[in-house]
């Protein structure tokens, strides 16, 4: 057995960030009232050190805490864009907390406990460890969506996601029993090397119940019932929070359990991925087309693109895992960038988040207007932005795995989403205005500067994205 | 008959009795009682199996703890259970086709299960018998699945700032304990009163 500081090592991350979150729950409750400012700052921080212990070159792969946790270069990558929705979204909520009177201490805190959870999931190599790093990020969102407690839209919306999410939490142990039963132990390479040569109907249907408990957090259709709701009513920074870090963590399971777990079942999973990805796909394009608040749209926005990401995902080989990771890294930089403008939109003292508020943005704010319209672009998936090489990547994928017909859907779809993105730049630039917006922080424009850069210089240099993504879908394999 | 399978049928009939009182009991409180009662014999129950941790463990945590939580909620919410009782005939019907169509494949199950040879000599009893359960689970506990540990324990604090978060307020007009002015009170700040006996203050 190795020594406790090569465990120790490998999940540095995790120790910075749950010392870290107990530090500053003490910090909060000594001084009530007078460390409001700086919790939030030592969270960032925190969240901040724990992204640059990622780079520590530490050896390839390292399994510690006996079989429970990986460590890996996927697991790295994932964790590198947890940690960045997770920073990114405590620097948007400053202000708008500060702003709406619900600027407690526990918000930050409870921000970093989620990501710990998303941290441990993302390197989850067994069942129960799944569970745990599942429920410790579940139990913190469930909070933080309700965290304006005094606003009905909010306290309904965390009512719902918990009930769902309970949920969901049920099917998915029930799936983790089922397949502990069929094959005797929790550890996923135990599980893929139980399931060489005949499979019990048991373990596909513990599979489909784990896809599905994943699906919900992952919000595919159709598990998605609980997506819209919870992003309206939710505070707009807590929305921007769960439509990036979450995700990361959730796809970065879902690839991990179905290609290390079940490689001997890929009959099975494929069907339910392709089934799941078209429907996704499908409702996130058609359902958007009538929405008027911005948030519901990014949350039918954020189910399409999920259903897309598993387009990737479907071939399952490396170079689909490459493809996914790329979507995915691409997916969080445009979905900060469209947060930090739903952000900006504020009148007067009051936050708005309707499309008809953006009416002739271009003429009131030419450079958020053209931020924006670039995220929509990207977000369509318009060459030369980034959002067409990630879907161009999966969709790469399916085509060299022959699945010829769900890339085709794909496109399809992705023409009709094109519609309502392109309807927000149309209003953007060709409407009459309506009242401008009031000035916003430096903080806020800074993410939506730095993202609207990134996705736009894309395909100047990918090569640093593209690499990482590639040695990490390698180290799945 | 031994004495082991005498006191099974004992706590057996006493727990399949008391459960049936939960449900059926007309007063919440007797409910809760019962339920009690049943807590206690499933702990008599893991007792002859062998897993005397578990047994303590449900007299602990389910009888101390949550059965008396249960006991003040039933009592302090004023719940009333004719009304929830209500359309208890109208529903009876489709409940008993439900019940015993439930109970028609459970027969069906339990009547096709065939145990493993070597399951029936395994279970019931431990796997190192010359051990105690708490020392084995300690053994683990905190060595191989400390991860697993820690881990729960977040999850747990997790859930308490969550709880106190939602639902603690800070009204200005409620009176706190503050014990420094408690201890920093004068002898002569304090007024002793005659009060007669059952007249109040």
């Amino acid at each position: 057995m190795p020594p406790i500081s090569f465990a120790l090592a490998h999940t540095l991350p995790e120790l910075i960030l749950a010392v870290g979150a107990l530090v500053l729950l003490m910090l909060g409750a000594f001084r009530a009232g007078r460390t409001d400012w700086i919790i939030s700052e030592l969270a960032i921080g925190l969240l901040g050190v724990a992204l640059i212990t990622l780079f520590f070159p530490l050896q390839g792969v390292a399994i510690v805490w006996d079989g429970a946790f990986i460590d890996d270069a996927f697991a790295r990558f994932m964790k590198a864009l947890a940690l960045i929705g997770a920073l990114v979204s405590i620097l948007l909520s400053r202000e708008y907390m500060a702003r709406e009177k619900i600027d407690q201490f526990e918000f930050p805190v409870l921000i970093v406990l989620a990501t710990l959870g998303m941290l441990m999931l993302i390197s989850a190599q067994s069942l129960i460890a799944l569970y745990l790093g599942l429920e410790l990020m579940s139990l913190a969102l469930y909070v933080v969506a309700a965290f304006h407690r005094d606003n009905i839209r909010a306290s309904e919306a965390g009512l719902k996601y918990f009930v769902l999410g309970a949920l969901s939490s049920g099917m998915l142990l029930y799936g983790c029993s089922l397949i502990y039963g069929f094959a005797g132990t929790v550890s996923f390479t135990g599980i893929a090397e139980a399931l060489r040569g005949d499979v019990s109907i048991g373990v596909v249907f513990g599979l489909v119940f784990v896809l599905a408990g994943l699906a919900f957090k992952m919000s595919l259709a159709p598990f998605h019932m609980w997506t819209p709701d919870v992003y309206e009513g939710a505070p707009t920074p807590v929305t921007a929070f769960f439509a990036s870090a979450p995700k990361m963590a959730a796809v970065a399971i879902m690839l991990r359990i179905i290609i290390t777990a079940f490689p001997g079942i890929t009959t099975q999973w494929q069907q339910i991925i392709v089934f799941v990805s078209i429907l996704s796909m499908a409702i996130g394009s058609f359902a958007a087309i009538g929405q008027t608040n911005l948030k519901r749209l990014m949350a039918y926005s954020s189910i399409g693109h999920m259903g897309f990401a598993m387009v990737g995902l479907v071939a399952g080989t490396e170079l689909g895992v490459r493809g996914v990771l790329i979507y995915m890294a691409i997916y969080l930089a445009m979905t900060l960038g469209t947060f930090a403008a739903i952000l900006s939109m504020r009148v007067g003292d009051r936050y708005v988040e309707t499309i008809d508020d953006l009416k002739g943005l271009g003429r009131n704010n030419g450079w958020m207007a053209f931020f924006l319209a670039m995220m929509m672009f990207s977000l369509a998936g318009i060459p030369p932005l980034a959002g067409f090489f990630a879907k161009w990547y999966v969709f790469l994928a399916a085509i060299q795995g022959g699945f010829y017909w769900l890339s085709v859907i794909g496109v399809l779809m992705s023409v009709v989403s094109t519609f309502y993105y392109l309807r927000i730049v149309k209003v953007i630039y060709f409407d009459e205005p309506a009242a401008a917006f009031s000035p916003v922080n430096r903080e806020v424009t800074g993410v939506l500067v730095l993202s609207s850069l990134a996705i736009l210089l894309f395909w100047v240099y990918p090569s640093p994205i593209v690499n990482a993504a590639s040695a990490a879908a390698k180290s799945l394999f | 008959m031994n004495a082991a399978a005498a006191f099974f049928y004992i706590f057996s009939t006493v727990m399949i009795g008391s459960a049936f009182m939960v449900i059926s009991a007309r007063n919440p409180v007797h409910s809760v009682l019962f339920l009690i009662l049943a807590f206690v014999n499933a702990a008599g129950l893991f007792l002859l199996l062998g897993a005397e941790f578990l047994a303590m463990i449900i007299v602990i945590v389910y009888v101390g703890a949550v059965a008396v939580l249960f006991l003040f909620v039933v009592m302090m919410l004023d719940v009333d259970f004719a009304e929830l009782k209500q359309g208890f005939l109208q529903y009876l019907p489709v409940g008993a086709l439900i019940g015993v169509a439930v109970l028609i494949e459970l027969v069906l199950v339990v009547g096709a299960w065939t145990m493993a040879p070597a399951a029936i000599g395994a279970a019931g009893s431990p796997v190192q018998p010359d051990i105690s359960n708490t020392l084995a689970l300690g053994r683990v506990l905190y060595t191989k699945h400390v991860y697993f540990f820690q881990a729960a324990g977040l999850v747990l604090l997790t859930a308490m700032i969550g709880a106190i978060v939602l639902t603690l307020r800070h009204k200005p007009d409620v009176k706190r304990q503050d014990i420094g002015e408690q201890n920093a009170r004068d002898k002569s700040d304090v007024k002793l009163k005659k009060v007669p006996s059952r007249a109040g203050v």
